[in-house]
């Protein structure tokens, strides 16, 4: 039953992490934006200002729980990119074989040489900073990882033989892959879904960090670090919340795609029945 | 016995390449099977008559392929025919049922989906009424409460359930032949007897022609009109089921009959042992020269070293390639 532990503290963790995004207007206090007030700058955390305010007298809990929105679009819109890109390549891939296997192995190989943050900044430069640019830099450069898997399942996948009997029975090739491959295959690329997202939102930390994310005025987690960083000795509460919502998101989305590997594993599954 | 043929095999040989050199795996196979005709391939692993199915539906893959002869399906040439045209055969006209009923259904799709899939791809029918279909498809299978079987997975399901569902998918169409490749072997002794009657009588009443694999040759006699009997790569001899144990005329025949453990004899009271053909069948890329078969056989002469054995006819229909045949 630890399985269970896992699966069921990451998915809380995650969906109250969703749960505040999608009720941010409700939640804040404050409009994160617009409501500065120099006469509240640099409050320590207390009853009124929860997480305390910045230096713009701005409420740091408003600007955490709106910053969730940015920081989990583009955690699950990146992913979503980089696992329709993964598993369309690798699938194919490994399923067709032949010059096209050639291809994709040599394109995964070149991503995986180079690391993924490098070439998300790159894309980043000749973009501009800006959130749809940001959605596009990562999910362009995290595929490698779901297309190994995906290329590996599908080459031990076609040679079982419910693929060749469907082969027998007139299926199609797209067909196969879409019934009898990916269905077989969704255990792994869900886990590695997850554990992707994780790794987006705190990349989108990084590069919100560095100044090539959301723009300011607008809050998510990474650019409020980034803000934080000058006064972290003197409030320190600036980077400790937003640090703590990233924390406590990824440690949810790991947790999650930890649990979620352990019950869509066909053998754990079989067991169960 | 009149009129065209449903498929019809000539001179089909097969090749092995492995890239630096190619040997035939299987050669000189010709054999028609007619409508609603029963026709069995017998023969020891290896010996081909797996890889003549696979190329019967167009599915040889590397290392194999056609190396040469034709394969004729309702009297259209099956290697002539496009992709599209021999996926549109296959399921739909052709069907093939396989040795292991574990593997061979999607471990992740209900039972049900996957019968009404056929429906879908080869009759055009929406999804609603393939469903409907898939539920009359298990019940005319003998499945047990269909309705509800059809939302069960494979493993929910035992072995014989298993292979009711491969059969109730590979008749769904109404296919003109259904290809039966072992399809008991992975199955216990009792439950064989009722998937192959199910299979039999299915196949009859709709006139579906069977063209049945098996190393058994007392099964295939059983439910086969007509027995081919295979030995590394070539068709050795050629009868009707009946003929084949009365009057086995190819000493590997014979020796395959002479093997068999019968009712009351002194072999299966274990008071003797049962008689066994001496030596091994020979590796694909070490067939001997002559008839494949003399460094097994008793009767081996000179030309049988020397000389592979014509076709001598054995009555209508029936035929032998041995050069000292009974």
């Amino acid at each position: 039953m630890k399985l269970r532990a896992n699966l069921i503290i990451g998915g809380a963790l995650f969906a109250l992490a969703i749960l505040v995004g999608l009720l941010a207007p409700w939640l804040a206090h404050t409009d994160p934006v617009l409501d500065a007030n120099l006469l509240n700058a640099e409050e320590a955390p207390s009853w009124t200002w929860w997480f305390g305010t910045d230096d713009q007298g701005r409420d740091i809990y408003s600007r955490v729980v709106y910053g969730a929105r940015i920081s989990l679009t583009v955690g699950i819109v990146s992913q979503l990119i980089n696992s329709v890109i993964g598993v369309g390549l690798g699938l194919s891939a490994g399923y067709w074989g032949g010059w096209w296997d050639d291809f994709v192995n040599g394109l995964t190989n070149l991503m995986l040489a180079i690391p993924s943050l490098i070439f998300a900044l790159a894309i980043m430069a000749v973009l501009g900073p800006g959130l749809t640019s940001l959605l596009i830099a990562l999910g362009l450069t995290n595929w490698s990882f779901t297309c190994r898997i995906a290329r590996a399942s599908a080459l031990s996948l076609k040679s079982q033989g419910y693929v060749q009997a469907a082969t027998v029975l007139g299926y199609g090739d797209l067909r196969i892959m879409i019934t009898q491959l990916l269905p077989n295959m969704l255990g792994p690329i869900v886990v590695i879904g997850t554990l992707g997202m994780g790794s987006a939102v705190l990349s989108e930390a990084a590069l919100s960090f560095l100044g090539l994310g959301v723009r300011p005025p607008f809050p998510s987690w990474g650019s409020m670090l980034s803000d934080a960083r000058d006064q972290i000795t003197t409030a320190p509460w600036l980077s400790v919340f937003p640090g703590l919502a990233i924390f406590l998101t990824v440690l949810g989305l790991n947790l999650l795609g930890d649990g979620l590997r352990d019950i869509l594993d066909p053998q754990s599954r079989s067991r169960r029945t | 016995m009149t009129g065209s043929p449903l498929i019809e095999v000539e001179d089909l040989r097969i090749d092995l390449n492995d890239g630096s050199r190619c040997v035939a795996a299987a050669e000189g196979i010709s054999f028609r099977i007619d409508r609603g005709e029963t026709f069995g391939l017998v023969g020891e692993s290896g010996c081909g008559k797996s890889i003549t199915a696979l190329a019967l539906i167009g599915l040889l893959r590397q290392p194999l392929s056609i190396g040469g002869g034709v394969i004729r399906f309702e009297g259209r040439e099956i290697q002539q025919l496009s992709a599209a045209g021999q996926r549109e055969l296959r399921g739909n006209r052709i069907a093939m049922i396989f040795q292991e009923p574990m593997t061979a259904l999607n471990p992740v799709s209900p039972v049900g989906r996957q019968i009404a899939e056929m429906f879908v791809l080869h009759k055009g029918k929406s999804w609603r009424e393939a469903n409907q279909l898939a539920v009359e498809a298990l019940a005319s299978v003998r499945v047990p409460a269909p309705e509800r079987r059809v939302k069960d997975y494979p493993h929910q399901l035992s072995g014989g359930m298993r292979q009711r569902v491969m059969i109730a998918i590979a008749l769904a169409c109404g296919p003109d032949l259904l290809i039966a490749d072992e399809p008991t072997t992975a199955l216990d002794v009792t439950v064989q007897a009722e998937i192959i009657e199910l299979m039999r009588n299915l196949c009859a009443e709709r006139g579906t022609a069977i063209l049945m694999i098996s190393h058994d040759l007392g099964l295939v006699a059983n439910v086969c009109r007509r027995v081919a009997v295979m030995y590394a790569g070539r068709i050795v001899e050629e009868r009707g089921s009946a003929d084949i144990f009365r009057t086995p005329s190819h000493p590997y025949t014979q020796g395959l009959v002479a093997s068999l453990p019968r009712l009351g004899s002194r072999a299966a009271l274990g008071r003797t042992r049962l008689k066994e053909i001496a030596g091994v069948v020979p590796a694909i890329t070490s067939f001997p020269d002559g008839c494949r078969f003399n460094p097994r056989c008793t009767r081996a002469t000179d030309i049988c070293r020397t000389a592979a054995p014509d076709t001598t006819w054995l009555g209508p229909g029936g035929f032998v390639r041995c050069h000292h045949h009974a």
